[in-house]
């Protein structure tokens, strides 16, 4: 299979020297779902952004489908890869979900009539046919997160990449978005803490902790091992969650 | 999810919201020229103005008293601008105000001025919130762009109907957390928290507005944006800028025709 994402000891820091990436290297292959678990601040969302070059390191390689994403590469990186941000109000940025869905594809120089059928193609893929003449700020959450993903399934990138796709749905909005993941036959790339989302959907998890990732492997054997899970930030001890004002205590 | 006034009427499927925004902007475009190119004190020409406005309300299903009142608001920026005319302006004396030994008249060409004036604004956004009530904040870009009005400009235009919304929501998010938390505190307290609440809003917007970039560059964009045009002229539209074109005319005329007659 072949190999559609590959990092090669990327290290970043913020401006302010806060070290937010110390050598991560990875690799996703072909029709891979693959989760990013780890604890706020672990720098997963700064990951996400070096993979279409949002962010650029000095230090370390990152390769989309064999090619190094570097300033001169842009535009056929971010072709090939379908970033979903965590916050669909920064996505959803035109007056229309039509125009919305119609950016990506424009800016690939499409054809109008190509454009009007992609569009249509990515809405129905995430149930939101008859929704184009709608504007976003009149949708709810579940509703701006499933235009969002067709924002960039009217691109048709290889790999999707999704930063919390979870966060703030009901349980039913949550499982619905489960069920229309599970559909997109893309290689996915999930970052979460909605260990029970992970669970449904992935394959493969890694956890990152503190710009490292610290564990890789099979979704069963990762999210079974307790220890790993507590040291990372996961979960919590047993003894915590047992006894009362332990977890102030554990603050302290 | 929040509608909000601006949207209120947008969906009310009269043949005006089906018009072509092209053509609804040009109509106004026109109908703001001809109230302000009428002649001074042609009360009958305002009139007629107020007339045709009103039928276009009505045509377009748009509640009269809803455009009656929003067009209000214009009233006190403009008193503001007119208020000294009638004291200023040379002319008859028709009133007096004596303040201590100071006489400060009032003068009826003035006092007619500033009415001339209260007019024109008010007819004149009258024909703009028709226009905005009638026509989708997104269809209406689209049409201005098609007018050749320069891009940077209807992308500002659009991410601001976009995302303030958004960041009225993010204010009022702000305004219960603080009200929550303070009680009582004098007013200096409460400026200088109301002066914080304005810089987290900025800040916020700030790297709102970062994220938005990147959320854009993410999906091919290279600082030039096309947008999908949609928009086709029809009969209709055609039909009714004549209609507004020489409706316009022809009341801006009036007057003088009914002058030449009688003189």
């Amino acid at each position: 299979m072949a190999e559609v994402l590959a990092i090669e000891n990327l290290k970043f820091s913020y401006p302010d020297g806060q070290p937010a990436l110390r050598g991560v290297s990875l690799s996703i292959h072909e029709g891979e779902c693959v989760a990013l678990i780890g604890p706020n601040g672990a720098g997963k969302s700064t990951l996400l952004l070096h993979l279409n070059g949002l962010l650029q390191s000095h230090c370390g390689v990152v390769r989309v489908l064999g090619q190094v994403v570097r300033k001169k590469s842009f535009k056929t990186v971010r072709r090939q890869i379908g970033m979903v941000f965590q916050n669909p109000d920064d996505q959803l940025f035109s007056p229309t979900v039509f125009d919305d869905v119609a950016f990506g594809p424009l800016n690939l120089g499409m054809k109008e009539a190509e454009v009007l059928c992609v569009v249509q193609q990515a809405l129905r893929a995430v149930g939101m046919g008859g929704y184009e003449q709608r504007s976003p700020h009149h949708l709810s959450l579940g509703e701006k997160r499933r235009i969002a993903i067709a924002t960039v399934l009217a691109m048709s990138p290889p790999l999707l990449v999704f930063d919390e796709p979870s966060s703030s749905l009901d349980p039913v909005g949550k499982w619905q978005l489960i069920k229309l993941l599970r559909g997109l036959p893309q290689t996915k790339l999930i970052v979460s803490h909605d260990l029970e989302m992970v669970q449904a959907l992935c394959s493969r998890v890694m956890i990152m902790n503190k710009g490292l990732i610290t564990a890789d492997g099979d979704c069963h054997t990762v999210l079974q091992d307790y220890d790993l899970l507590v040291k990372n930030r996961l979960a919590i001890a047993a003894d915590e969650k047992a006894g009362d004002g332990s977890i102030k205590d554990s603050l302290e | 999810m929040k509608y909000h006034f601006l949207d209120q009427y947008r969906e009310t499927g009269s043949f005006i919201h089906k018009l072509d925004p092209r053509v609804k902007f040009l109509a106004m475009l026109v109908m703001v020229i001809a109230v302000v190119a009428v002649p001074r004190t042609e009360w009958l020409a305002y009139g007629l103005f107020l007339i045709l406005n009103v039928c276009l309300i009505l045509l377009s299903r748009v509640p009269v008293a809803y455009v009656l009142k929003r067009s209000s608001v214009v009233i006190p920026f403009v008193l503001l601008v007119v208020v000294f005319l009638p004291f200023f302006k040379e002319g008859a004396e028709i009133g007096a105000v004596n303040i201590w030994n100071w006489h400060i008249g009032i003068k009826r060409e003035g006092l007619l001025l500033a009415a001339d004036i209260m007019c024109k604004a008010w007819l004149s956004i009258q024909s703009i919130i028709s226009l905005t009530a009638t026509t989708g904040m997104g269809e209406l870009l689209k049409g201005l762009e098609k007018l050749k009005m320069p891009r940077i400009m209807i992308m500002l235009m659009s991410f601001m109907s976009r995302y303030v919304f958004v960041l009225s929501d993010e204010a009022e998010h702000l305004s219960q957390a603080r009200n929550s938390r303070s009680f009582g505190g004098g007013i200096r307290l409460h400026v200088r928290t109301l002066g914080f609440m304005v810089g987290a809003l900025f800040i916020r917007s700030f790297e709102r507005g970062e994220r938005v970039y990147g959320a854009m560059l993410a999906r091919g964009f290279e600082g030039h944006s096309r947008f999908f045009d949609r928009l086709s002229l029809h009969f209709v539209d055609v039909v009714y800028l004549l209609i507004i074109l020489v409706a316009s005319a022809v009341i801006v005329l009036i007057p003088l025709l009914l002058r030449s007659i009688s003189g």
